[in-house]
């Protein structure tokens, strides 16, 4: 008996998976457990590996093309087992495919196919209620650019009708049929992918539920580099951890999150519930996107530790490894883009958290000391966007101030 | 002290169906229930009224349809104890079956008064008065509801009845009053009358059933009147007086008039429902009526404790607690859960005709200035209703009108209750008349009359 590769359920919240990239090609041969493609889910891009063992005989899912759960992806024979008369084509019970792009895949849907056959890649059928249908077909809203809120994706008249403000939405021509090679000057339609809907999603409705308002500090950088040398200068003789200027933050954030609890919060309609885990989540710039992978119960964590952890979700997040659990839960979020090059930026908060951090560069420049004498100073501006309902701004100053302590005496957060 | 994942407070169709929920999820979870598991639903509501109003029908077509069939029967009699006894009987089968669920699905069943006993615990006083502590990381609220009475009209078990006591009544009483003409006192009128009971119902608003389209309370008004009940609509009672041989109403037309005295043996007071709170909950917000208020995800004011069913509120219904319950408890455990309030659920009454709707009324269209088509279909031109002798009733269904999309559908008749529930697929999947006209109905069933009356919206029925 042939096996099949399957689009699997990598997250809760996931209905249909687009096949990014496949790491075999047919004629390979897979272990059990190894990666076979890259898969893109709502939340990230993540590896998915073979339950089987054996050589991939058939692709069915090109590259590009999101399917929903469960469908066919490729046939797997055991060494030594002749490939079926139809192996050309997915089993009928596969679900149909919506084509990404380029559905140009006449050639996936093979001449010997009885004409039961579900649509394969080439169908183009959009998940519509008749509403909806009929509101896009009187506004001249193309549904397969606009995004479905119901039941596994479905486009519903709310969808529409937000889209109709939307001017994006009502391009006439429909995205997908042709490979979008511009002339100097034309517009491009870029579909959205998982990911970025989902920040488009969050971040909107960050933006207009919740009351931001923001605080910032510029602290003394200079004492924390210099502690960041030595340890770092030790380090590369004994071989032990090096320390990064985030992972000083870090603990830092931790540390005043330890001592002004009220920030690690959420507010929740009638009530603010108050978290008894300290969850940092931390974004992480990943190809088209970013992802905020969460140190959990970071309070018990101790430098050394933080930093490793950091790293290792870092490394997972740019491999595309981290798994949906990985990128849950968080309580509050810290934003870097010292390495960027960026002095300062406010951020938007991620919800249901109350508070984001925003870290710029430490920046050279010119400072007033105690004695009135302008010397040069190593400086770190440090922004801080929090949900009014939840924390007032006495209580973002008193943990901005903690932080600053932690920061420029960072002896003290050692202990 | 054991740590669960969840404790339910309440075990009707709210908290058992929460527990279960959360132990499919691989959750460690208690419920805790101080009558019997199923709730008011299963052992003093839903069921064993439906039970009863069964035989009401099998009672009232032996009498008046037996002949027109070519049935004669004589010295045709009732046993009252076994009416309710069957009753009772169906609610104590289903009760067994709630715990074998349990079991089944291993949510451990405390028998005991549960209340809140602070942060993430739960004390549990069992009959014996002994009290046990457990802890939880989720509490749910699910305690449900009783009967209000009126504040010159106090329940006493024996004259001035709620609907428990009036489905327990160990003689058939002569005359019956019913305060409040909503699902529970038409139901109560329907069974009573059914069976000889001279029932009189005194309603504040202008109809039975004044939820629902004024069109299909207006029916059901006139097929009352046939079968003998008597109301006073748009009447207030303003007084009363139990005395040795009965109760005595003081009523009055809210529209001015004089006051006018009504008597029964007895008197069921059907106008509503107040929150049940267990112990503990002392600094629970409440709103003005006093439900215990909750948001999108159900949670209360309290840390770590949602809730769920009548207790928060209308519509007080079984499926809806059950739906708030499963939100509630999924969105527990699965922080990207998009939990939402009901706003979409049918509302049915299982009187004969029954009446079934969900939906906008014609009148809330009116009030949200939504133009509309509506289409209309009696059962008198159905073939399946008059095969039957049962031909009363029409289903009325509201579109919009620019683009047809179904907003309401009201059904009165022999089987509205089992037949709204394709309304609910087609609201729920935005479906438009073309749909419903599109999908071909069994010949000959009930359900033509929806497809009937969807072309009669547009101007195309064939049999009217
Ligand atoms: C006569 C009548 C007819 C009805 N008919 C229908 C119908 O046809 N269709 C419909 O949808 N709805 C009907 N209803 C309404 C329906 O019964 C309720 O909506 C439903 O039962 C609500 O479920 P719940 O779980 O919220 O509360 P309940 O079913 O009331 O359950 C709450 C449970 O909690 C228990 N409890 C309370 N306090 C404690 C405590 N401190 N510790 C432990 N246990 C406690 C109670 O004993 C009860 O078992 C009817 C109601 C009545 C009264």
């Amino acid at each position: 008996m042939p096996k099949y590769i399957e689009m699997p359920k990598l997250s809760d919240t996931m209905t249909e998976g687009t096949l990014v990239k496949w790491l075999k090609k047919e004629g390979d041969t897979v272990a059990m457990d190894e990666p076979v493609a890259e898969v893109e889910t709502d939340k990230a891009t993540m590896e998915m590996s073979s339950f089987d063992e054996g050589t991939i005989y058939k692709i069915y899912v090109k590259e590009g093309d999101a399917v929903p759960l469960g469908t066919k992806l490729a046939m797997v024979l055991e060494e030594g087992e002749e490939a079926p008369a139809n192996a050309d084509a997915p089993p009928a019970d596969s679900p149909a495919a919506t084509p990404a792009e380029e559905p140009e895949a006449e050639e996936a849907a093979p001449a010997e196919e009885p004409s039961s056959a579900p649509t394969t890649a080439s169908g183009d059928r959009v998940k519509a209620s008749p509403l909806a249908k009929k509101i896009a077909q009187e506004k001249g809203v193309d549904l397969s650019g606009v995004s479905g809120s119901g039941p596994g994706g479905r486009i519903v008249k709310k969808d529409v009708v937000s889209a109709t403000g939307g001017s994006a939405a009502k391009s006439a021509a429909p995205a997908a049929k042709t490979r979008p090679t511009p002339a100097s000057g034309e517009d491009q339609r870029l579909p959205l992918t998982g990911m970025r809907r989902v920040i488009a999603e969050r971040l909107l409705e960050s933006k207009t539920t919740i009351p931001h308002f923001y605080l910032h500090i510029e602290i003394d950088a200079a004492p924390m580099m210099a502690i960041r040398k030595q340890i770092n200068a030790d380090a590369e003789k004994s071989g032990g951890n090096k320390f990064t200027v985030n992972d000083f933050v870090l603990k830092a954030a931790i540390k005043a999150a330890t001592n002004v609890p009220a920030v690690n919060a959420s507010f929740a309609g009638d009530a603010i519930i108050q978290y008894g885990d300290i969850n940092l989540a931390v974004a992480v710039a990943v190809d088209q996107g970013l992802v905020t992978p969460v140190i959990r119960s970071a309070q018990h964590l101790s430098f050394e530790e933080v930093s490793v952890a950091m790293k290792e979700l870092a490394e997972k997040a740019r491999t595309k490894k981290l798994t949906p659990d990985e990128m849950q839960g968080g309580t509050m979020t810290i934003s870097n883009l010292g390495s960027y090059g960026i002095d300062f930026f406010d951020a938007i908060i991620s919800p249901p958290q109350s508070l984001i951090l925003s870290i710029g560069a430490i920046v050279k420049k010119p400072v007033v000391n105690d004695r009135d004498e302008i010397v040069p100073g190593l400086r770190l501006n440090i922004g801080l966007s929090g949900d009014h309902r939840v924390v007032d701004g006495a209580v973002g100053a008193e943990y901005l101030a903690a932080l600053r302590k932690y920061l420029e005496q960072p002896v003290l957060m050692l202990l | 002290m054991s740590q669960y994942d969840l404790i339910v407070i309440g075990g009707g169709p709210a908290g058992y169906v929460g527990a279960i929920r959360a132990a499919q999820l691989g959750k460690k979870v208690a419920c805790i229930e101080n009558d019997r598991a199923g709730g008011t639903c299963l052992n003093w509501g839903c069921i064993p009224t439906k039970a009863l109003l069964q035989n009401a029908l099998m009672y009232q077509n032996m009498q008046h349809k037996a002949e027109e069939f070519g049935f004669t029967i004589e010295g045709l009699s009732y046993d009252w104890k076994k009416v309710i006894g069957r009753s009772r009987n169906v609610s104590n089968k289903l009760a067994g079956g709630i715990e074998f669920l349990f079991k089944k699905n291993k949510v451990d069943y405390i028998r005991g008064t549960g209340s809140l006993a602070g942060e993430g615990k739960v004390s549990v006083e069992d009959a014996d008065g002994k009290t046990s502590t457990y802890e939880a990381k989720n509490i749910l609220l699910a305690t449900g509801c009783k009967a209000r009475d009126l504040p010159f009209l106090h329940f006493d078990g024996e004259k001035v009845l709620g609907a428990r006591e009036a489905m327990l009544l160990e003689e058939q009483p002569k005359e019956m009053l019913i305060i409040g003409a909503g699902a529970i006192g038409v139901e109560f009128a329907y069974f009573y009358n059914a069976f000889g009971t001279k029932v009189t119902i005194v309603e504040m608003m202008d109809n039975l059933l004044p939820v629902e389209d004024t069109e299909i309370s207006k029916a059901l008004e006139k097929s009352f009147k046939k079968q003998g009940i008597n109301f006073h609509l748009s009447t207030k009672t303003t007084a009363a007086s139990v005395t040795k041989d009965g109760v005595e109403l003081t009523i009055e037309s809210v529209k001015g008039g004089d006051a006018q005295t009504i008597k029964g043996d007895v008197c069921l007071v059907a106008v509503g429902v107040g929150a049940i709170l267990p112990g503990g909950c002392e600094d629970l917000k409440l709103s003005g009526r006093g439900f215990v208020e909750t948001n999108d995800k159900y949670e209360t004011n309290l840390p770590g404790v949602k809730a769920a069913g009548d207790l928060i509120g209308p519509p007080w219904l079984a499926h809806v607690a059950s739906f708030e319950a499963i939100h509630a408890v999924e969105s527990m455990f699965d922080p990207n859960h998009k939990s939402k309030k009901v706003g979409l659920f049918p509302g049915c009454t299982y009187c004969h005709p029954e009446v079934a709707s969900i939906g906008l009324t014609e009148r809330a269209c009116e009030e949200q200035g939504l133009a509309v088509k509506i289409g209309k279909f009696p059962f008198q031109a159905s073939g399946r209703a008059l095969a039957a002798g049962d031909s009363e009733g029409f289903v009325k269904l509201i579109f919009g009108e620019k683009y047809g999309e179904l907003l309401g559908a009201h059904i009165i008749g022999g089987e509205a209750t089992e037949l709204i529930a394709e309304m609910g697929l087609a609201i729920t999947l935005e479906a438009t008349w073309e749909e419903l006209e599109n999908t071909i109905h069994a010949h000959p069933t009930l359900s033509e009359a929806i497809h009937e009356a969807t072309s009669d919206a547009f101007g195309h029925a064939i049999h009217i």
